[in-house]
């Protein structure tokens, strides 16, 4: 990848962004649809209160912050790689991907940053303003709290890329992966703890989604936001989100090795 | 007759793709599968820390889930629009469809066919059974037929909203991404709508008619009075809303003058 000057790289970030732009209109039904799922989840959680106090640690007003914050920063973090990489390689033009001199998956990476970007400033902070007119969200006031929170955000968007880059390139080795996209979309939304607060599940589960990556994706960040997690524990959520980042990337370098040894286009 | 012929030729056709991609066919039906536990796990989550919902106990929103599975399996079989936009607009498959006898809508919907999605209509069945059981109902003279007419229904309604939203690319070249997240929405009509305000209530009703597709008809069976009579409504609501999707299509395609690639 040192073949290719790194601004390059930058490129493929501000091509995404602008790319992104020009069908910025689908993005205004996008903030309408999240806010409407945090209203969806805000009233049954509501509902389940009742005249409960406390529930896994969260409050009412601590769990609606958090359904707001998880599914927002969703809005984030969301993007469509795994698809991207497996249309490539289903329709052979990883093959040309592959002889360009820059590194495939850095590329993709790139572009998922450059939709990051996109997202965070046209769905997710326009979607944040909407639901705090909208329901009772308790913010930190704590400028160290956002800047943690802005960094844990960050690395929330390279652990579910990578996991979104390892699926796509599974594309090479099952042929067609709908099937495990999906699956894989259907996991990080239930264990990241975007649907329930992992907190809440049985014990024996919350102890295995311990050892996952997913609780990094959106369990932990919402966790420090919230307040629940305080102080030297900030610390260790960060270095869990850092410890997952290095960890994947063994996966991913060795998988795109595989992958250009293995490569056979099917038609086209 | 001539339609009918199609659908065989077209299910030949899939299984002959399908046996292509053999492995992936199961990991497909044990995503689906996922899917739906998801939404059990969620709902046996939330009864761990609660005794009901809105009213409702967990036998009775299980019930409610289980039903609305079987009009989605049913639904997600044989109408699939997803990712419409992208693959006959943009990239121009539009123009063959259009260039043959039958009706472009009904192509689209047999080459999309995704039979692993009923093994969810099954699964449905099974729950509802289960724990229809465990809240001692009654199997009754005209359940099966209700079963029949309301399922029938549901998936009308899906087909004229999920119509309706595709028919929306025929009008802008830019994928849509309204359907992904209407899939989210669709699922909140499985929870009594009673704990949402006034204007979700409204809105999962009468507007994006979710509602009719698992908590109202779903009602009958657990004889919650205060829903029957919007139970009674369903097959009403079917007809409306898949004559706006048709309607809706068919203006679309009139309008459609091809992607110009």
């Amino acid at each position: 990848m040192s073949r290719l000057k790194s601004s390059a790289y930058l490129d493929f970030i501000r091509i995404r962004f602008l790319t992104m732009l020009a069908y910025r209109v689908n993005y205004y039904s996008g903030i309408l649809i999240y806010t409407l799922n945090i209203g969806v989840y805000y009233f049954t959680w509501k509902a389940i209160y009742g005249s409960e106090g406390e529930l896994g640690g969260f409050n009412a007003i601590q769990m609606t912050t958090y359904i707001a914050v998880s599914w927002m920063a969703r809005a984030f973090y969301f993007n469509n790689l795994d698809r991207e990489i497996s249309t490539d390689i289903r329709d052979g033009s990883i093959a040309i991907q592959f002889i360009r001199p820059y590194n495939y998956m850095l590329v993709k990476m790139m572009q998922g940053l450059g939709e990051g970007m996109f997202r965070f400033l046209l769905l997710m902070i326009p979607g944040m303003a909407v639901a705090l007119l909208l329901y009772p969200i308790e913010l930190p006031t704590a400028w160290s709290s956002w800047v943690g929170f802005l960094v844990m955000l960050f690395f929330s968007f390279l652990i579910n890329s990578q996991i979104n880059v390892i699926t796509g390139i599974m594309a090479f080795f099952v042929e067609n992966n709908e099937g495990m996209m999906r699956m894989k979309r259907v996991i990080v939304d239930l264990f990241s703890g975007l649907v329930v607060p992992i907190s809440l599940f049985p014990g024996w589960l919350a102890t295995v989604l311990e050892y996952l990556p997913f609780q990094a994706i959106t369990y932990l960040p919402g966790s420090v936001f919230t307040g629940r997690v305080t102080g030297v524990g900030i610390w260790n959520v960060l270095g869990i989100q850092i410890v997952w980042f290095a960890l994947l990337l063994i996966p991913m370098i060795w998988l795109y090795g595989l992958a250009r040894r293995r490569l056979f286009v099917q038609g086209g | 007759m001539y339609y009918l012929g199609l659908i065989v030729e077209y299910l030949k056709n899939y299984m002959k793709t399908r046996l292509t991609y053999r492995a992936d066919f199961w990991v497909e039906v044990i995503s689906d599968l996922l899917f739906q536990a998801t939404n059990l796990i969620f709902i046996f989550v939330i009864f761990m820390h609660t005794n009901s919902l809105g009213g409702w106990s967990e036998n009775e929103v299980v019930f409610v889930y289980g039903f609305f599975m079987v009009p989605f399996g049913i639904f997600s079989c044989f109408i699939n629009l997803w990712g419409f936009s992208e693959r006959y607009i943009v990239k121009g498959e539009m123009d063959r469809i259009m260039t043959r006898p039958a009706h472009n809508l009904f192509q689209i919907f047999l080459e999309n066919v995704d039979p692993p999605a009923l093994i969810g209509s099954i699964i449905g069945i099974v729950i509802m059974a289960v724990s229809g059981s465990n809240l001692g109902l009654a199997v009754e003279w005209w359940t099966i037929p209700a079963l029949i007419i309301l399922t029938i229904s549901a998936v009308a309604i899906y087909t004229g909203i999920y119509t309706t939203l595709t028919s929306l690319s025929f009008y802008s070249d830019a994928p849509t991404g309204i359907l992904p997240l209407m899939y989210n929405i669709q699922s909140y009509g499985r929870y009594p709508v009673t704990i949402y305000n006034r204007a979700i209530q409204v809105l999962l009703t009468w507007i994006m008619p979710f509602a009719f597709v698992g908590i109202y008809p779903a009602s009958l069976f657990l004889q919650r009075e205060e829903m029957q009579r919007m139970a009674y409504l369903t097959p009403v609501m079917g007809i409306i809303f898949l004559a706006i999707g048709i309607t809706a299509w068919n203006y679309g395609v009139k309008k459609y003058r091809g992607a110009g690639s």
